[in-house]
Formats: C-alpha cells, sequence, structure tokens
C-alpha cells in the first residue's frame, strides 16, 4: 500500500431517520483521485464528510497521515457569501487561519487566477455564472494548499460542455500543484468518474461500504478522446456492472 | 411611461371614492359631524396643518426612538440567544406570550410605571414593545438561515465563535433583520397611538392627542384630516426602511 493520506477504518455512523451506515473501510493514498460512486443515498456525502472531520463516527476511526495539511472541500453548489465578492470569497480560509489580510489577498487572487479568473476578482457571486461561480469554489478549497481536496458532486447542477471543461481544469490544477493533493470526487455520473479518476470505488446501496475498487487504465490527464477509447467503455461498463451489483437487493443473511 | 400606467389604476380609483363619498355627503345632506366631505376634509387640513404637522413630528420621533429601543434590544437578544441552543427554548415562549399580550390592555400598566409626568416615555415603551417581536424573531431566525453548507466550511477551518458570527451570520442575518424592520415601523406607529390614547389628553402632543381633542370637540374634518396624517407617517416609515433595505442589498 502507497503511503495513505487519510484512512477510515471500520467506521460506522447513525443517521437520523435510516440505517446505520457502515462499517466503512477506504483508504485515501497520497496524491491519487478517487472516485466515489453510488446510488442516492449510499452515504457517498457521509463518506466526504468523514474525511473532512465533518461528520462524527459512531464507532471506527479517521486516520490522517502524520504532519497533515489542510483539507480543502467543494460543496454541490458553490456556496459563496453573497455579501462578498470573488476575491473575499477565496479569501477567507486564509483569514479564518489568521493569515494577514493582504497577504491573504495575495494568494486568493493567484488562485482565481489558477482558475481563469483574474479578470473576475471584485465580482459578487451574483454576477457570476454557474461555472464560474464552481470555479471561484474550487479555487477557495485550493487556496490553502491542501493535500486532500473532497468534492461533493461539485458539477452535477452544470452543463456538459461547462462540466468538461472543469474536469480539464481539475485535471490540469491537480497536475501542477506540488506536492499534488489527494482528490475524492463523489459523482453519479459514472464516465465523469472513470474520466477523472485513477480509481472508482463503488458503495453499496443500502450500507454504504465499498464494494468495488476499479482501477482505470491510463493515468489523468487524459485527452479528451480518450472517452471514445474501448479501453474507457470497458472500464465504464464495469463500473456500471458494480453499481448495479450494489443496488441489487440484499439476501436476507439473518434469517 | 410605465410608471404612469403602474400609478394610474390606484389614482383612478382613489378620485373615484372621493367623488362618490362627496356626492353622497352632498345628496344626504348629512350634518359634517357625522360625516364631512372630503372637501371639507381637505379645508381641515390646510387649516390644521401647522399644529397637526408639529404633532406628526413628535409621533414620529416616538416612533422612531421605539424603533431604536426595539431594535438594541430585541436585536441584541436574539444575538445572545443564538450564542447558546438552549437559550431560545426558554425566551421564545415568553417573547411570543409577549407578542400575543393586547397593547391596549398593557398600556395602563406601563403609563403607571412610567409616571404619569413622564406620558412620552410610556408612550416610547409601549411602541417597543410592539415593535420588539418583528425584531427579535427576525433577527433570530436570520442568524440562523446561513447555507448549512457555509456552517461546515467555517467547522472545516476551525472558525472561532466570533468569526463565525461576524463573516456567516451576522451577513446572513441582515434581509431578515430588515424584514423585521419593516413590520415592526408599521407596528411601532401603532403601538405610538394607541399608548397616546390611553394616557389621555395633554400628557403627550402627538397625532392622536389631536384626534382625541377634535373628537371632543366634534371636528371630525379635522380627526379625518389626522388619520390621513398617521397614514403618511405610517407609508413614509416604510418608505424609509424600505430605500435603506435596497441600499444594504444592493449586491
Amino acid at each position: 500500500m502507497a503511503e495513505f493520506i487519510a484512512a477510515l477504518r471500520g467506521v460506522t455512523v447513525d443517521l437520523a431517520g435510516r440505517a446505520p451506515l457502515g462499517p466503512i473501510d477506504l483508504t485515501v493514498a497520497r496524491g491519487e483521485i478517487l472516485a466515489l460512486v453510488g446510488a442516492s443515498g449510499a452515504g457517498k456525502s457521509t463518506t466526504l464528510r468523514l474525511l473532512a472531520g465533518l461528520q462524527t463516527a459512531s464507532a471506527g476511526e479517521l486516520t490522517r497521515a502524520a504532519g497533515v495539511g489542510r483539507t480543502g472541500f467543494v460543496f454541490q453548489s458553490p456556496t459563496l457569501t453573497p455579501w462578498a465578492d470573488a476575491l473575499s470569497n477565496v479569501a477567507l480560509p486564509l483569514e479564518l487561519a489568521g493569515v494577514s489580510r493582504s497577504q491573504a489577498r495575495d494568494r486568493a487572487a493567484a488562485a482565481l487566477a489558477a482558475v481563469g479568473l483574474s479578470d473576475r476578482l471584485n465580482a459578487p457571486p451574483s454576477q457570476l455564472s454557474g461555472g464560474m461561480a464552481m470555479r471561484a469554489a474550487l479555487a477557495r478549497a485550493l487556496v490553502t494548499a491542501p493535500d486532500l481536496l473532497l468534492l461533493d458532486e461539485p458539477f452535477a447542477a452544470l452543463d456538459s460542455v461547462t462540466r468538461r471543461r472543469l474536469i480539464e481544469d481539475l485535471h490540469a490544477l491537480w497536475a501542477t500543484a506540488a506536492p499534488r493533493p489527494a482528490v475524492v470526487f463523489v459523482t453519479h455520473d459514472v464516465e465523469e468518474a472513470v474520466y477523472l479518476a485513477q480509481r472508482v470505488v463503488v458503495l453499496d446501496a443500502a450500507s454504504g461500504r465499498p464494494v468495488a475498487d476499479l482501477p482505470t487504465p491510463g493515468a489523468p490527464p487524459r485527452p479528451d478522446r480518450w472517452r471514445a477509447d474501448p479501453a474507457f467503455r470497458q472500464t465504464v461498463e464495469a463500473v456500471v456492472d458494480a453499481l448495479e451489483a450494489a443496488m441489487a437487493p440484499q439476501a436476507d443473511t439473518a434469517a | 411611461m410605465r410608471r404612469l400606467a403602474d400609478l394610474a389604476p390606484p389614482l383612478l380609483l382613489t378620485a373615484l371614492l372621493l367623488a362618490a363619498w362627496e356626492t353622497a355627503c352632498r345628496l344626504a345632506d348629512l350634518p359634517v359631524y357625522v360625516l364631512p366631505p372630503p372637501s371639507a376634509v381637505a379645508l381641515a387640513l390646510v387649516e390644521a396643518g401647522p399644529r397637526l404637522a408639529a404633532s406628526a413630528w413628535i409621533t414620529f420621533g416616538m416612533a422612531v426612538q421605539a424603533l431604536i429601543l426595539a431594535g438594541l434590544i430585541g436585536g441584541g437578544l436574539a444575538l445572545a440567544v443564538s450564542l447558546h441552543p438552549g437559550a431560545e427554548r426558554a425566551v421564545r415562549p415568553l417573547a411570543v406570550a409577549l407578542q400575543v399580550t393586547p397593547v391596549v390592555a398593557v398600556a395602563p400598566l406601563v403609563l403607571i410605571w412610567a409616571g404619569l409626568d413622564h406620558a412620552d416615555r410610556a408612550v416610547v415603551a409601549l411602541a417597543a414593545l410592539v415593535a420588539f417581536f418583528p425584531l427579535f424573531s427576525g433577527v433570530l431566525t436570520g442568524l440562523k438561515s446561513a447555507d448549512p453548507d457555509l456552517e461546515r466550511l467555517f467547522d472545516l477551518y476551525g472558525a472561532t465563535p466570533l468569526q463565525r458570527l461576524w463573516r456567516l451570520r451576522l451577513p446572513s442575518a441582515v434581509p431578515f433583520a430588515l424584514e423585521g424592520l419593516r413590520v415592526a415601523a408599521g407596528l411601532a406607529v401603532i403601538g405610538a397611538v394607541v399608548a397616546e390614547f390611553v394616557s389621555g389628553s395633554g400628557a403627550t402632543q402627538g397625532l392622536a392627542w389631536r384626534l382625541l381633542e377634535a373628537g371632543n370637540r366634534l371636528r371630525t374634518a379635522e380627526m379625518l384630516a389626522g388619520v390621513l396624517c398617521l397614514t403618511v407617517l405610517g407609508l413614509v416609515l416604510n418608505a424609509a426602511v424600505a430605500l435603506t433595505a435596497r441600499f444594504l442589498l444592493r449586491r
């Protein structure tokens, strides 16, 4: 096993109004891109929150590699604060951490430039398109130079062209970062998962446990035309098969 | 052009109603002390204009003082309550009790506590009492209205309670606080008028006192002119709040 950045070991979670999730065992290696797929309610978001330390587990443990820095998180919607411009939104994590205002703003401006928004520093979120707002959210997650970047279906609400561009940009940001952050990307789009990630983990629909762990051929960043490659198609089919198996009604083992 | 088209229907309806009123008064030959025609009200408005304006200014001043008082107490209490999860459960029933108690019933008590020589204080206190709830409730709802994912973001970066309040919850509360202020402004005028009525003639010299005085002398036209002034006062306060809101929420 390569050096890990975060690991869940035997973690179970009690959630109101449903059967408990787990036990979940999941290891995230340093610098890898991991996609989490599963049915709605399979606990994809909960698993991300566990990795971020935002969800309390009722049993088991979360381990983060020693000397680990910060975690970046991108939610389903951009969640920019409407009362502050793009620059202030991106500077927020640094300012909360006590970085001086001018230094935070310099670094935020650089992060916004890296996602192609250098001409929108002072735009209020209401004047950003859906894609731009998501880019700003990505810049905010990356401004602290995290070693773990968690994304919870961030591009689901965007049109397919914008979504592909953002995935290209995410690959580029990941490839140029030094050191590369580990990326955990939640999606229900299997093609997106296979194209984006180095491995795809399928969660069981009922328990949220990882039930399949499929490596993808080649390495990101990938050319756009890779989506037409037979190897891509085969991997997509394999993941779809695993998803279907994970959704099948479970045999009553207690009987 | 659009504005004119928007304004025409209400103006037309008002003109029609006034014309019908005027005609009815003349045809039915009603005594002026029962129902004066609009022309007599207009005349009274001009004649009593200076003293009505002076009284309106007094009522306005008391309503604004009440709003500031209610804002400080209601907003401050909402802030304190929002910092402690259990506190809301303790405070909210009391706040609701305060809201449902008729202000007319409390007015004589407050007048006694304020001292009969300080009826103006009683008026401000009573107007603040009715303006309190929408401000408290608005600010409290607003403080809790922040996007849960943003709350998580603040958790993720280990924000201190003060950072969370200043950079997330207070800005989130602004639209709700302004809506509360809009409701409270209307209620403050009502509270001030009720309190003045209860305190009786001469104790304060606001618009309600002018109404009482004109009523005692059967100057019905002047009473109606006073009511008109109160309506305008309410509209002015409402517009002032709406302008403030538009200025603050430009983004």
